[in-house]
């Protein structure tokens, strides 16, 4: 125990709960965005699927516990990162001049925390049904939720930038996470790069998808 | 050519620097960085002031000692090169240098471009050796080493420890250092039985230092003079986590675990 204790303190141990935590929600993204996709398929299918995720307690329950942990992990580790980051170069350059320009890369400390500051208001608007929108909550019903929601422009557009930066995220995030935990090869390091690409592209316009659709009348009318 | 010099000036590690303006009028193109450097410290000698600290030693690019930031990149704008082998021919006439000292918490400033960077040898005293006796010369292929190990392994020791992983990186870590010195005892057979005690020691020297956690931002092997690869970096995260469960521990009463 005293040996994983002392793991996880070092900063390649660090790196590692990053890198967990951050699979987790990753994972989670994606069964949230094929859920968001079902209302294409119609309100049947939307509410029945959210009915679903609610038949247990247990379950509900368990699955968030999970979420929440691994938020909090990534969480509390970025922090702890970011301030021995600080501490490392207390006198910057007067001149820096990147050669990898890695803007993703660098952008993870401001791309978090603002995804974390959705993520809460995400919270509060369709799960704990703040009245954000001058349409009432209706408790179960997420298909009307979403639309009354998603016609007022300002939600729309506040949902699709978070989902832009939670992209923007995960196009460093999505191998870097594989770097931490020791995979990276010359010879594979294209195709992780590719494939966590495309996951972001991927799971980025399925998000985007579903508010672009009822702010431009296209579906949900 | 002529060149205006925008140097790091500091009298020790206690006082506070800036940046002085410095005209080099008719310099060679054919001139050495360090050269140019010797010849504006000539003058400035002639002069009564005091010359440019600077850090050299072998100025052919294998000790290890030279580095500076130059206009923001670690030893310069021409990649694989240290600031020794980099020539006047790469800056045009009338051009504005910065030169600046490598900036890291690990890595205070003793004068001017002067860095004490021997926080690289505490970790490399960490556990970068082999203590077994080995002996004279072994006979060739009595230790069967693979060609691509022995090629990968040469590769990491390649690494010639001027930190300016360290100075490129935006977190000041000292990955692609610790990673080599890991990876080429770490490929080898000589260095086996050590293996993860030694990724757990140098990890643990190179925290102790306080040097910066990794971001996978790649700027370290960007400005690498020997263009170490940042698979390196991987296969020390590797031999980290396998030490949790293979480096022998002792316990409380002192029989290993």
């Amino acid at each position: 125990m005293a040996a994983i204790w002392y793991f996880l303190r070092s900063t390649i141990g660090l790196k590692v709960v990053m890198a967990v935590s951050g699979f987790f929600l990753f994972g989670f993204l994606v069964e949230h965005m094929i859920g968001n996709l079902l209302f294409f398929l119609g309100p049947d299918l939307l509410n029945g699927y959210a009915e679903l995720l609610h038949a247990s307690q247990l379950f509900l329950w368990t699955a968030r516990s999970v979420m929440i942990l691994a938020a909090g992990f990534h969480a509390t580790t970025a922090l702890v990162l970011y301030l021995r980051q600080r501490a490392a170069r207390p006198v910057g350059y007067r001149r820096t001049r990147s050669r990898t320009f890695s803007y993703a890369a660098r952008t993870m400390k401001y791309t978090g925390p603002l995804v974390l500051v959705f993520v809460l208001f995400h919270l509060a608007h369709f799960t704990l049904g703040w009245q954000v929108t001058p349409a009432p909550f209706v408790e179960g019903d997420v298909y009307a939720n979403v639309v009354a929601s998603f016609q007022h422009t300002w939600v729309a557009v506040v949902y699709v930038v978070a989902v832009l930066l939670v992209g923007f995220h995960f196009i460093h995030g999505g191998h870097s996470l594989f770097e931490s935990l020791g995979v990276r090869h010359p010879r594979f390091d294209g195709l992780i790069r590719t494939v966590t690409g495309g996951f972001a592209v991927a799971v980025t316009v399925g998000f985007v998808a579903l508010p672009c659709a009822i702010l431009f009348k296209l579906a949900g009318g | 050519m002529n060149v205006v010099l925008m140097v790091w000036r500091q009298e020790n590690r206690d006082t506070a620097g800036r940046l002085q303006r410095i005209e080099a009028k008719d310099i060679s193109s054919e001139m050495s960085f360090l050269e140019m450097l010797d010849v504006v410290n000539e003058r400035l000698i002639l002069a009564g002031e005091r010359p440019i600290a600077f850090d050299h030693d072998c100025r052919e690019g294998i000790c290890g000692s030279c580095g500076v930031v130059i206009n923001g990149t670690a030893h310069g704008p021409r990649r694989g090169t240290t600031t020794c082998q980099l020539h006047m021919r790469e800056f045009h006439d009338g051009q504005t240098i910065v030169i600046e000292p490598y900036r890291a918490k690990p890595f205070p400033v003793l004068r001017d471009l002067v860095v004490d960077r021997s926080a690289l040898d505490r970790i490399t005293a960490a556990g970068g050796f082999v203590s077994a006796s080995t002996g004279s010369a072994p006979d060739g292929n009595a230790i069967p080493v693979a060609k691509p190990k022995a090629e990968a392994a040469m590769d990491a020791a390649a690494c010639i420890g001027c930190g300016a992983c360290v100075a490129a990186c935006p977190n000041a870590a000292a990955m692609l250092f610790v990673g080599a010195k890991i990876s080429h005892l770490g490929l080898l057979p000589q260095g086996q039985p050590e293996r993860w005690m030694r990724a757990e020691a140098m990890v643990a020297a190179m925290d102790r230092e306080g040097f910066g956690p990794c971001t996978n931002v790649t700027e370290c092997a960007a400005v690498c003079p020997k263009e170490i690869n940042l698979s390196v970096i991987a296969r020390m995260n590797r031999d980290r986590m396998a030490a949790v469960f293979l480096v022998a521990r002792r316990s409380p009463r002192g029989d290993t675990a």
